[in-house]
């Protein structure tokens, strides 16, 4: 059981560190999927742990989101390179007062 | 309300409805002689009311209070208006209601150069002059007389500075409100300090606590020294009278209103109307005796090297003041009133003549008059008289109250007041018929030639000097009046015939020195201009002030603006630079990337997650 929680554990800081550390959009969209595949591993392996399909379920609907949310994150990225002809994270500081 | 409480109620509405129309009504304003009429109509109808009153009055006296709820408030009014009329307010409302009639016709001729919007201007500020000075009078408490006292203020203050184009007259007007003013904050801490204590205004109620001793007399005494500093500021008592001889730059008509019924008339009312209330306490008293005979000497002196005609008669007035405020020190409020009353019309008189001069000679100063007696019959002829009253001659007004004050003063044995006033009755004679002989005898002095004032300036003079003539026969009528109760005493005393005597002598000195042009000897000459001198310097009183107000005053409000500026204004910017510096710090961290916020959610999770178990 504490070997699915490990790997879950180091794929998500492996995720985190990808969305913080990528310069790239496209990089920092692939670092949120493995949070969130972090996410669905913890979630399956508790399902199987109590026995309980809602997790299971639960996954089901996250890996939709997903791909939604991708779409979405995508979409956004081609807009951002239409405006700043970039996808470089750092070079798009619009928030900066 | 009765038929006396409802004319005394009119007397005081129709000036104020006067004014309110001409501040109103821009155009009738501006039209200059129907604003006149109106404030005429206005003032002559008070005057008619107010003598028909006091005819009542003194068939049946009556002492009516009415009051009217003010300022309303959940826990009862915190205020009344009202008016309280006896004797005392009935006498006062017709000498004001009377004076400011003669000076509102003798205005019209007066002020006929003026133009228009000028001219509907003064009538504006005279009526509501009038208005607020017949408040005063009517007042039944402490606020509602503190409100009118200060409009009586703003009037002299607007009228001193009527030709305000004039540097000089501007200046006077600031002078007279500042000094005035200064007094004013010692009548509203007084009322304050009053009202604090005892929880009203009304006059009446504080009289029966006065009476029955339920304030303390200390306390008391603190008070009443208090509104004394007010009733001082405004009757030009030393030592606030320097404004008054520079109100002299107001026209001259507008003296004669403030010296004889309205502004300076104000502060020895009140006295006279709280009188209950500074009779219980002797270091009032024992203050009103030195500073009103110390000030009528002062003045006195200071009347007898004037070059202006109209400083003159300022300075008597000071002076004359000073016998009022001397006789309320000694208890004499009938003395005092009557002095009062008689000095009104005398003044007015006075003033008024001294603006007929001004008007057909075209100046102020007395080395440009002379021989004028010719030309100006009836001027001289009142002025003349008016003079008389004011020396303290037989059968002249002003022999009988200024003798009732100086045997009222010689009989409470107060031998310094007594002699100040003895030496300011001689002064008196002699600085007036200084002028009389400078003015309207000796050789011929100017260039124009002086006329005869209208019929509209010299009818009012003529009433005048008939009042001024007759009103002193009254004098037992007055005392009934005005304290029915009062059994007055009469004292066999030489003080008139002493008092008569110096009035001759400071006559027949004037007439010496100014008529037959006889110098005094040298010695004389000698020993006395040191005097003459610090009298044209005025004592350095007026330097003093100045200096007072540009070393201490300005000094200490240049420390105040240091504090300010520095210290106050110091630890404002101080917190503003610290925010701005901070800010600017901590901007640096607001890099605009989601990713540095990122960074911080992290290691902030991260942080407490180690906290949490270390904490476990």
């Amino acid at each position: 059981m504490s070997n699915y929680l490990i790997l879950s554990a180091i794929l998500f800081g492996i995720g985190t560190f990808t969305v913080i550390s990528r310069r790239n959009a496209i990089g920092i969209l692939l670092g949120i999927e493995l949070l969130l595949n972090a996410v669905n591993l913890n979630f399956i392996a508790f399902a199987f742990l109590r026995e309980n399909s809602v997790g299971l379920v639960f996954v089901l609907f996250t890996i939709a989101v997903t791909v939604a949310e991708v779409a979405l994150g995508l979409a956004i990225v081609i807009l951002i390179f239409r405006l700043k002809k970039t996808i470089q994270a750092d070079e798009v500081n619009l928030l900066k007062g | 309300m009765n038929l006396n409480a409802q004319l005394a109620l009119w007397v005081f509405l129709l000036p104020t409805l006067a004014a309110i129309i001409l501040g109103v009504v821009y155009p009738l304003r501006r039209s200059g002689k129907p604003a006149a009429y109106l404030s005429i109509f206005g003032v002559g109808l008070s005057t008619i009311f107010s003598i028909w009153n006091l005819i009542l009055i003194k068939s049946t006296p009556v002492s009516v209070s009415i009051k009217y709820h003010w300022l309303p408030a959940s826990s009862g009014a915190l205020a009344y208006v009202g008016l309280w009329l006896d004797s005392i307010s009935a006498v006062m409302l017709a000498v004001v209601s009377g004076v400011a009639l003669a000076v509102q016709v003798y205005s019209l001729g007066y002020m006929s150069q003026e133009s228009k919007p000028s001219l509907g201007r003064y009538y504006t500020y005279h009526s509501l002059f009038a208005a607020s000075m017949l408040g005063l009078v009517l007042a039944n408490n402490l606020l509602e007389v503190y409100l009118f006292w200060e409009l009586v203020g703003v009037c002299s203050y607007l009228l001193i500075g009527f030709w305000y184009h004039k540097p000089e007259a501007a200046r006077a007007a600031v002078k007279a409100f500042w000094v005035t003013r200064f007094g004013d904050m010692g009548l509203i801490l007084g009322i304050i300090l009053l009202w604090g204590q005892t929880g009203t205004f009304d006059y009446q109620e504080i009289f029966s606590l006065v009476k029955t001793s339920q304030i303390p007399l200390g306390f008391l005494s603190l008070v009443s020294v208090l509104m004394l500093l007010g009733a001082f500021g405004k009757s030009a008592q030393f030592p606030f009278h320097i404004w008054l001889p520079d109100a002299m730059e107001g026209p001259t008509p507008v003296s004669a209103l403030i010296h004889a019924a309205t502004m300076v008339a104000a502060g020895v009312y009140l006295v006279i109307r709280l009188f209950p209330l500074f009779e219980s306490v002797p270091l009032a008293l024992g203050v009103l005796t030195y500073v009103g005979s110390f000030t009528a000497l002062l003045a006195a002196s200071l009347a007898t090297r004037q070059a202006d005609i109209k400083r003159v008669l300022a300075y008597s007035t000071v002076s004359q003041l000073g016998f009022m405020m001397a006789a309320l020190g000694v208890t004499a409020q009938v003395a005092s009133y009557f002095h009062l009353f008689n000095h009104a019309f005398f003044k007015a008189l006075l003033f008024l003549a001294a603006g007929s001069v001004i008007h057909s000679v075209g100046s102020n100063n007395l080395s440009e008059m002379g021989n004028l007696s010719k030309k100006m019959r009836i001027t001289s002829a009142v002025f003349i008289a008016g003079g008389l009253a004011l020396a303290g001659i037989w059968p002249f007004s002003g022999f009988f109250s200024k003798d009732e004050i100086l045997v009222a003063v010689g009989r409470s044995g107060q031998v310094l007041p007594l002699l100040f006033l003895l030496l300011t009755t001689f002064l008196t004679a002699f600085y007036i018929f200084r002028a009389v002989f400078l003015v309207f005898y000796g050789p011929k002095k100017t260039e124009a030639d002086p006329h005869e004032s209208p019929r509209v300036m010299t009818s009012p003079m003529l009433i005048l000097a008939a009042l001024s003539l007759v009103t002193g026969w009254f004098s037992g009528d007055f005392e009934h009046l005005l304290y029915p109760g009062l059994e007055v005493e009469t004292y066999p005393s030489a003080l008139p015939w002493i008092s008569l005597g110096l009035a001759i002598i400071g006559i027949l000195t004037a007439w010496l020195f100014y008529q037959k042009q006889k110098r005094a000897p040298a010695l004389l000459t000698r020993s006395l201009s040191p005097l003459s001198q610090a009298i044209d310097r005025k004592y350095w009183l007026d330097d003093l002030y100045g200096l007072m107000y540009s070393k201490i005053l300005l000094g200490f409000s240049s420390l105040i603006g240091w504090i300010d500026r520095y210290l106050v204004d110091g630890v404002v910017n101080l917190s503003a630079w610290l925010t701005g510096q901070s800010g600017s710090k901590l901007r640096i961290a607001q890099t605009g990337k989601a990713q540095d916020y990122l960074i911080g959610v992290t290691v902030g999770l991260l942080v407490l997650i180690i906290l949490g178990l270390g904490l476990r």
